[in-house]
């Protein structure tokens, strides 16, 4: 392993990072309007359901979407850099494979994480109580979890794609299912059997669970068991990911 | 130890499915050879390179790169030689110098000699005062050229150049291949390129081989393929060697993204 090579890697997923605005608002205006017009819409019915602040409980949730979004995308840019032939001139470079798929993942992780964060100052500026300090860069450590996790995801996925045409049925069919399933937008407990199997299926739940129990001390699954479960799926992602990336024919 | 033949060939094929692209083809190029690697579309020429530069993996047959084997020892073949490929693959969200910047880490030179290389080879090719421009603002001749420059940042053995000038007017043209002349005489740096202009293969090279439906099927200097299909020039010598019809190509998925970049990139000027 070459950390310089991670390194270059990592930052330059920054620069594009810091450098597209527009994407930078967009994949943060998505999330806001969910918290807004969720977070005030079910807030009597939530309350009334006797469960509390729905504003609290619903910020982890869509700290979590922010993040999902953002990683599976920086993953599935594999496609735009293959397209636009930049991934050649990576291809032919004398490093391997596992390095370009660690660098890359990690810059993304990284991107994705920082939109997470955004989510969450703006959430705390218009009135999102954490129940501890001290508990916030646990709060981070998860986030930084399921970013790497789907960021490894998305360039699993991506390394098989021809194309950017395939990209809608991957919102469609894995994205959004993932974050609806997830115990972002409502409580786990007491769901429908069917429902309640899937949640458990989807890693997003374990993510959405982590930092909803450091921020605000609510947890379903607890903080050993989303902790363990997140660093054996990210790990096995990552393996895979590496896998297809280096059997990616250009 | 330097080889004789710097890149040596082998019984190389490459299949994809039933479709043979690259059938059975050997041939060595010497240390220090502008060698050019001509052929119709479709005859198999970016195939043969992918191949050369480990981009994809032979069906069967043995590749040696400045000695090394390209599939055992992959990076040191990797490291021997630079490519300027068909298509743009510049990051065009980053600066000219960060280009070059991201090459030299991938390439583990040292920061110092880095620092050094990328102004020596943004001055050679005349672009270091725009080394802090976003590659997206540059036309396509300074594209090219930045490639160039980035494609030599590691003082390669070998420049693999596919189709190099295309798209580009004359006065590129010359300038570029003004570069790569210089380069091959003062570094002793060989040559392997492609392309579709017969003048600039007959100026330019030492020797050129011809590739159609992927077989080798002449190699030798631009005057022995003259004589030999009794022709005074090269393109006359091509087409008589190669056949009048135009050639079909499969298309991939690749070219197809190609294509549509291509027109994307016409509907934004």
């Amino acid at each position: 392993m070459d950390a310089n090579v991670i390194y270059i890697l990592w930052k330059r997923q920054l620069i594009r990072y810091s450098r597209s605005k527009s994407r930078m608002i967009g994949s943060i205006a998505q999330p806001l309007l969910f918290l807004f017009a969720l977070g005030l819409g079910f807030s009597s019915v939530f309350q009334q359901a006797g469960q509390g602040n729905y504003f609290q409980f619903l910020t982890p949730g869509i700290i979590s979407m922010a993040i999902l979004f953002t990683a599976i995308f920086t993953g599935i840019e594999i496609i735009w850099d293959r397209q636009f032939g930049f991934l050649k001139e990576t291809l032919v470079a004398p490093v391997s494979r596992l390095e370009i798929m660690i660098g890359r993942t990690l810059g993304g992780a990284t991107v994705a994480s920082l939109q997470g964060i955004i989510v969450m100052i703006i959430a705390l500026l218009v009135g999102f109580v954490p129940q501890s300090l001290l508990m916030i860069p646990v709060a981070f450590a998860f986030m930084f979890l399921i970013a790497t996790l789907f960021a490894a995801i998305g360039t699993a996925i991506a390394s098989r794609l021809e194309d950017m045409q395939g990209f809608q049925l991957i919102m469609n069919f894995i994205v959004m299912p993932l974050f609806f399933l997830s115990g972002a937008l409502f409580p786990l407990a007491g769901l429908p059997q069917v429902v309640g199997i899937i949640s458990k299926v989807d890693l997003l739940s374990y993510g959405v669970d982590g930092i909803r129990s450091a921020l605000t001390g609510v947890s379903y699954f607890g903080f050993a068991v989303d902790f363990a479960v997140l660093g054996v799926s990210t790990a096995v992602c990552l393996a895979i990911g590496s896998y297809l990336f280096s059997k990616m024919q250009i | 130890m330097e080889e004789k033949f710097i890149i040596q060939v082998e019984n190389l094929t490459k299949k994809f499915g039933d479709f043979t692209a690259v059938n059975d083809i050997s041939f060595k190029v010497k240390t220090g050879e502008i060698f050019a690697f001509l052929g119709p579309n479709g005859a198999g020429k970016t195939t043969t390179i992918k191949m050369l530069t480990t981009l994809l993996t032979p069906t069967s047959g043995n590749i040696h790169i400045n000695g090394f084997n390209s599939v055992t020892k992959q990076d040191d073949a990797r490291r021997s030689f630079g490519i300027v490929f068909q298509d743009p693959s510049l990051d065009d969200e980053l600066t000219a110098y960060e280009n070059m910047e991201y090459h030299g880490v991938l390439y583990k030179i040292p920061k110092d000699t880095r620092k050094k290389r990328i102004e020596e080879m943004l001055k050679f090719v005349e672009l270091w005062n725009r080394k802090n421009e976003l590659v997206k603002n540059f036309s396509g001749g300074m594209k090219r050229r930045l490639e160039i420059a980035r494609g030599l940042l590691h003082h390669p053995k070998i420049f693999f150049l596919d189709e190099p000038t295309l798209g580009l007017d004359p006065q590129t043209r010359n300038h570029i291949w003004e570069y790569i002349q210089k380069l091959n005489k003062e570094e002793g740096t060989t040559i392997f390129f492609t392309t579709h202009y017969m003048e600039e293969a007959d100026k330019v090279s030492n020797i050129i081989a011809i590739i159609d439906g992927g077989k080798i099927i002449t190699q030798g200097t631009a005057e022995e393929l003259k004589v030999k299909t009794k022709t005074t020039s090269l393109e006359d010598a091509f087409i008589s060697l190669t056949g009048k019809q135009i050639r079909e190509e499969e298309v991939s998925g690749a070219d197809r993204m190609r294509m549509r970049r291509r027109m994307f990139n016409r509907m934004r000027r």
